[in-house]
């Protein structure tokens, strides 16, 4: 049974002054698995945010329906089950930490010693255990995400919906997060979170889906959406005069050193015959695979025509 | 039920309390009430009514400035601010979230108007002026400020602070002046006129039944009944206002 499933979800909004309908979702089906990591990707407007509003619960879809657990997700009472951190929260920065866990945490009914541990474990698992007393209007953007986490987490959620988590935050902080999420799944839950962050959906995800303009046009095991075949070899010389080589494509040089493409083995081949006796030495052979960028930026490019492309390489470079 | 929205209740007196306006506006308010002996001084023979007068308009005032700033952005500030979001994902009813957030200003103004009384009825003791009637005047105020709040909350759920602040206020305008409809639709010859009339004097918020200043201050009594009957009025008019703020949040998307 999947935790969280969308089938034939589909959202238009009309603005105040137009009839005119504009479409952000059309006909989205998705099934989240238990236990798995699931990275919902997209450009900035593609529709993830929607989409997990509508899974909470927040919007109301035009058509389809959402299944939490394999009930009808608008049961309240479900979310017992889920936590759910939103993209660049407010987060009440009147309360201090600890405060604002355990407000959360009263939203359950948990009783005040179960409160008081359940803050405490908290505070400790996301690094903040020296900072409960102090107010969130005196915590770092990284701090404020981790504590934003923490009220996610303060049911011990069987599934973890997250908005754009790693959105605005250092190397270090993103690694914080993603630390959490993948602790989260040793754990045996279930983590479904947007991003436009690739890398890190690529080290983390055990599955991805790809939104373009409201529509899914892939999900699926990374490893499965991709082709792992060598497209292409990355030759890095050193000692390179103006002898001009057999084969490839200069990509960059510096002094004497270049960095060579070449498309295909025999090339390859050619390319490493040739240096003999031209004191040029071989420094290193990379072999190029696809990589998610590869294929989110074919998914776009189909999709969306030239603009799209230009929004998904700014995405890809976060 | 109740605990989540004793939590949410608490969460929004909490708010209140670390917010410098509410300070602000309850050190206007001790001022002013200070001022009444500084004007009653300039009057011959009615000190007293100068400063019971000046004392209850302060109370009425600044209370109601209290429900309408921080009602106004009650639910829309949430909103805006994407607090609510975190909030309705976990096993809160929205209508809980509206009670919750109804009853923590509540309890802002509850404090808020002790204060205020506390310091009025020191000023009337140390003067010998003190009259238990008072604290009847200042419970009926209290009772209006329960209805203005319950209609911000209203508003909050349908608009923006800035426009919900004005409905608000020109309700609050408007429910002291209804006893004019009444007059009005005695003197229209048109039917469907004073239909509109009669309709608009029994819809609008009647805050006619809350203000007793006046009769308490030239010492008349105040029966059992005008507070009895504004306690029903409050109970009846201010629960339809609440349910009606429950549905309009039900059907809300949050964008």
């Amino acid at each position: 049974m999947a935790v969280l499933e969308l089938s034939g979800i589909s959202k238009s909004y009309r603005t105040h002054l137009s009839l005119r309908r504009y479409w952000i979702l059309r006909d989205l089906s998705l099934a989240i698995q238990p236990g798995e990591i699931f990275g919902f990707i997209g450009t900035n407007g593609a529709g993830k945010t929607t989409t997990i509003k509508l899974a909470l619960g927040l919007l109301f879809p035009d058509t389809g329906s959402v299944r939490l657990f394999g009930e009808d997700a608008r049961r309240v009472e479900l979310r017992r089950r889920i936590g759910f951190l939103p993209e660049n929260p407010y987060l009440y920065d009147y309360l201090t930490g600890g405060e604002f866990l355990d407000f959360h945490a009263r939203l359950f009914g948990y009783s005040a010693p179960e409160r008081r541990r359940r803050v405490a474990d908290l505070l400790e698992r996301v690094g903040l255990k020296n900072r409960g007393d102090r107010q969130l209007r005196l915590y770092s953007k990284g701090m404020l995400q981790r504590i934003g986490l923490a009220q996610a987490l303060i049911n011990d959620p069987e599934l973890v919906i997250l908005d754009e988590p790693m959105s605005g935050l250092d190397p270090i902080g993103r690694r914080e997060v993603r630390d959490i999420i993948l602790d989260l799944k040793a754990r045996g839950r279930t983590v479904f979170f947007s991003t436009h962050i690739l890398s890190d959906t690529e080290m983390i995800c055990d599955r991805v889906g790809i939104l373009v303009r409201g529509s899914l046009k892939a999900v699926g095991r990374i490893d499965d959406l991709v082709t792992r075949d060598v497209r292409f070899w990355e030759v890095a010389l050193g000692g390179v005069r103006d002898a001009a080589l057999p084969c490839g494509l200069v990509v960059s040089r510096r002094d004497d050193q270049v960095l060579v493409r070449v498309e295909s083995q025999g090339d390859l081949r050619r390319l490493i015959q040739s240096l003999n006796g031209h004191g040029t030495t071989l420094i290193s052979v990379s072999p190029g695979r696809q990589s998610l960028e590869d294929l989110f930026l074919r998914e776009v490019r189909s999709a969306d025509g030239t603009a799209g492309v230009k929004a998904a390489a700014a995405a890809g470079k976060d | 039920m109740p605990a989540r929205i004793a939590a949410i209740a608490l969460n929004t007196f909490r708010e209140a309390i670390r917010n410098r306006v509410l300070y602000l506006l309850l050190v206007f308010a001790v001022a002013m009430i200070s001022c009444a002996q500084v004007l009653s001084l300039m009057t011959v023979g009615s000190e007293e009514k100068i400063i019971k007068d000046f004392g209850l308009a302060s109370i009425d005032i600044f209370g109601v400035l209290t429900s309408v700033f921080i009602g106004i952005g009650l639910v829309s500030r949430e909103i805006e601010r994407r607090t609510v979001y975190t909030l309705l994902a976990k096993p809160l009813h929205r209508f809980e979230f509206i009670l919750g957030k109804y009853a923590g200003l509540v309890l802002t103004l509850f404090v808020n108007t002790s204060v205020m009384t506390l310091w009025f009825f020191l000023i009337l003791a140390l003067k010998g002026m003190f009259d238990l009637r008072l604290a009847i005047a200042v419970l009926l105020l209290f009772f209006q400020f329960l209805l203005i709040t319950a209609l911000a909350v209203l508003f909050s759920c349908l608009s923006t602070p800035i426009l919900s602040g004005v409905l608000t206020l020109a309700l609050y305008v408007v429910g002291h002046l209804l006893w004019s409809f009444d007059l009005l639709q005695a003197k229209l010859t048109s039917v469907t006129g004073r239909v509109a009339c009669r309709a608009l004097y029994y819809l609008l918020p009647n805050l006619g039944n809350f203000d007793v200043k006046g009769d308490v201050v030239h010492g008349l009594p105040v029966g059992a009944g005008t507070v009895g009957f504004a306690a029903l009025y409050l109970a009846f008019y201010g629960a339809a206002v609440l349910l009606l703020a429950c549905a309009v949040f039900q059907g809300r998307e949050l964008q």
